[in-house]
């Protein structure tokens, strides 16, 4: 089996999502021959220091940043002529831009957005379906199947280290078109919060239902002494400002107690606070994903269970 | 100029299922509602239509059985002008690639200018069909759009966003095929009236004969499961009262964070 792992990087800082398809790639149980192909010069010597067979460096002016018809080009040319088994990347904002469109280009299949590959007589690609909710697992008859894989399945500090890799430079033609053309990334000006920095955070998610109902989350922070975040949709609603958002869009946050309040926990929200020591979830649905990542969590309705919560939580700490 | 939105009915959130014989089933009277990002894509048609001094018109592309209906009427409802309703059993269970392809064929004579879509479905969630359809039909293309400008009948410039409370303006020759991301705009109600004028507007119906197309899915669905939980939880469940006591204890002394 013949492997390949884009390898998404910008003037030497490799993205860790591309890593972490890399550690699925090598952990797969027959291991695969394994390319890492990347765009950026100077990520070569550190993709050099990985076990894996070969490092491909492929040049082109237009490749300096993100051009996604170059990008699908000079993809589409080196599947041609390599025909590798599996094709996989990071599952990236980057790559949802322009990954589907090298899948029609060469019309193979691209397996989007995998929690876990695994090898059973045949690649198995496993895929989380219905918001989290259910694990799907496929198979591929195609010659080449292009994969992504979701960030944090895997480890990026656990992709094995070695010193045989063969470093590849080559050259690679690209008729320039004009479609699309991107100007300069830019961050929207920051808020006023450091949710980054706060030990203690209630987040609220659309269980809360309206923007009336926002106070009884809002006590049950006070009571805690925690900062308030939320999910996207109760951003999207307008009912809390967007610098306070979770997410793969919004924060990545890792306070000591993270309590979400009517979130069902999708993986772009869970991407944002995995990483908290303690997690409590409050939401009514036994089989919401967020309880597959809590410490404590509580099946219930929030409009009964957080008013005593806070009440409880007050005497608590008059007490103590 | 021309605008194609495409909408999604899906089963509602909250509906029930359970998993027999490595397969999920929802209960059967279980809800259906318009995929979440496709609802603001179709206002994001409707702000372009109403905002520009052109003549454009909005027109909704679904794929789906019969219960996909309702969706299609709301958007109708709402202010596009018609649909095309592309339903048959034959495309039931298809993979990302074989859906584009039905869609490529059902709506390449149209010439749209402008493919409007969500960013993702909230069932399968590929996250590819409009940026799979761009391909095929050789547009130009951008995804996970928070805003749109349309500078005349050529050019339509887009802010991505990207990864952390990062975004980057995109322009796109048309025709263009942009994939919509939530919280973009504010998704309008129906109005009563937008209600009695659907009744007039047209639904075109597409069979797989009308479109004619051969399929050879390479993707196969093996087995569906439901997820292992990656931590061990400690789960209150029941009236509040009864277990508030236990509840504060492990806050305080398990968990250490009160
Ligand atoms: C590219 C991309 C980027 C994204 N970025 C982000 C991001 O940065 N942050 C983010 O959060 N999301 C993001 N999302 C959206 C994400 O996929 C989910 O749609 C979102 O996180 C859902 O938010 P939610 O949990 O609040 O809402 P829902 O998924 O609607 O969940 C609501 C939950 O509340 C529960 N509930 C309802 N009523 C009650 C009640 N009375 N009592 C108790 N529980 C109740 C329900 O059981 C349900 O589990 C992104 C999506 C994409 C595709
Ligand atoms: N069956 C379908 N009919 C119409 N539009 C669809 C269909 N499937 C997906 N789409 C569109 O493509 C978007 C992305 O879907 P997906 O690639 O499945 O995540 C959705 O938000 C819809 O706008």
């Amino acid at each position: 089996m013949k492997s390949f792992v884009f390898i998404q990087s910008e003037a030497g800082v490799i993205n860790k999502n591309s890593l972490e398809a890399l550690c699925g790639i090598q952990k797969l149980s027959s291991r695969p021959s394994i390319t890492a192909i990347t765009f950026d010069e100077q990520s070569v010597e550190t993709l050099s220091g990985y076990n894996i067979d070969r490092v491909l460096h492929l040049k082109n002016p237009l490749l300096q940043s993100y051009n996604p018809l170059a990008y699908v080009e000079a993809i589409q040319k080196i599947i041609q002529t390599e025909q590798p088994n599996l094709f996989a990347f990071g599952h990236t904002y980057e790559a949802r831009d322009w990954v589907p469109r090298l899948s029609a280009r060469l019309d193979i299949p691209f397996i989007s957005d995998c929690t876990k590959i695994r090898f059973e007589n045949n690649t198995i690609f496993t895929r989380h379906i219905y918001q989290g909710k259910i694990a799907c697992d496929l198979t591929s008859s195609s010659e080449t199947t292009i994969l992504s894989i979701q960030s944090g399945s895997y480890r990026s500090d656990e992709v094995d280290s070695g010193s045989s890799a063969t470093v590849e430079n080559q050259e690679v033609d690209i008729v320039e078109d004009k479609r699309i053309s991107q100007e300069d990334k830019f961050q929207e000006s920051k808020g006023t919060v450091d949710l980054a920095n706060s030990d203690l955070i209630v987040s609220i998610g659309r269980g809360i239902e309206k923007e009336e109902n926002i106070p009884i989350a809002e006590e049950l922070a006070q009571a805690i002494g925690a900062e308030i975040g939320s999910s996207r949709p109760v951003v999207d609603y307008g009912w809390v400002p967007h610098d306070r958002q979770i997410g793969s869009s919004g924060h990545i946050v890792s306070p000591k107690l993270y309590l979400a309040v009517g979130i069902s926990g999708a993986v772009q929200h869970q991407v944002g606070m995995k990483g908290s020591e303690a997690i409590i979830a409050i939401n009514k649905d036994k089989n919401a994903p967020i309880f597959e990542i809590a410490d404590i969590g509580i099946v219930g309705d929030i409009f009964e269970i957080i008013p005593k919560l806070t009440a409880a939580i007050k005497e608590h700490k008059q007490k103590s | 100029m021309k605008v194609c939105v495409l909408v999604k009915s899906v089963i509602d959130k909250d509906s029930r299922f359970e998993i027999k014989e490595g397969l999920v089933h929802f209960d059967s009277y279980s809800d259906r509602t318009t995929n979440e990002s496709d609802n603001y894509a179709l206002e994001e048609a409707l702000l372009i239509k109403e905002s520009s001094d052109q003549d454009v018109e909005v027109v909704v592309a679904c794929l789906g059985s019969e219960d996909s209906s309702q969706s299609i009427k709301d958007c109708l409802s709402k202010g596009a002008d018609r649909a095309i309703h592309i339903l048959d059993e034959k495309f039931n269970s298809l993979d990302a690639l074989s859906i584009s392809k039905v869609l490529k064929n059902a709506l390449e004579e149209e010439k749209f200018d402008i493919i409007l879509s969500g960013l993702q479905s909230d069932d399968i969630g590929n996250g590819q069909i409009g940026i799979l359809l761009s391909e095929h039909l050789n547009m130009s293309h951008a995804s996970l759009a928070m805003e749109t400008e349309l500078n005349g009948a050529e050019k339509i410039r887009v802010k991505r966003e990207l990864e952390a409370g990062w975004f980057q303006w995109t322009t796109l020759s048309l025709p263009a095929s942009i994939t919509i991301q939530s919280g973009i705009n504010k998704p309008r109600y129906a109005s009563l009236r937008g209600i009695m004028m659907m009744k007039k507007k047209p639904i075109k119906v597409l069979s797989s004969s009308d479109i004619g197309i051969e399929l050879n899915q390479a993707t196969s669905l093996l087995e569906q499961s439901i997820p292992k939980k990656e931590k061990e939880t400690k789960f209150f469940d029941g009236e509040a009262d009864s277990f508030m006591d236990d509840l504060i204890n492990s806050m305080a002394n398990d968990l250490k964070v009160i």
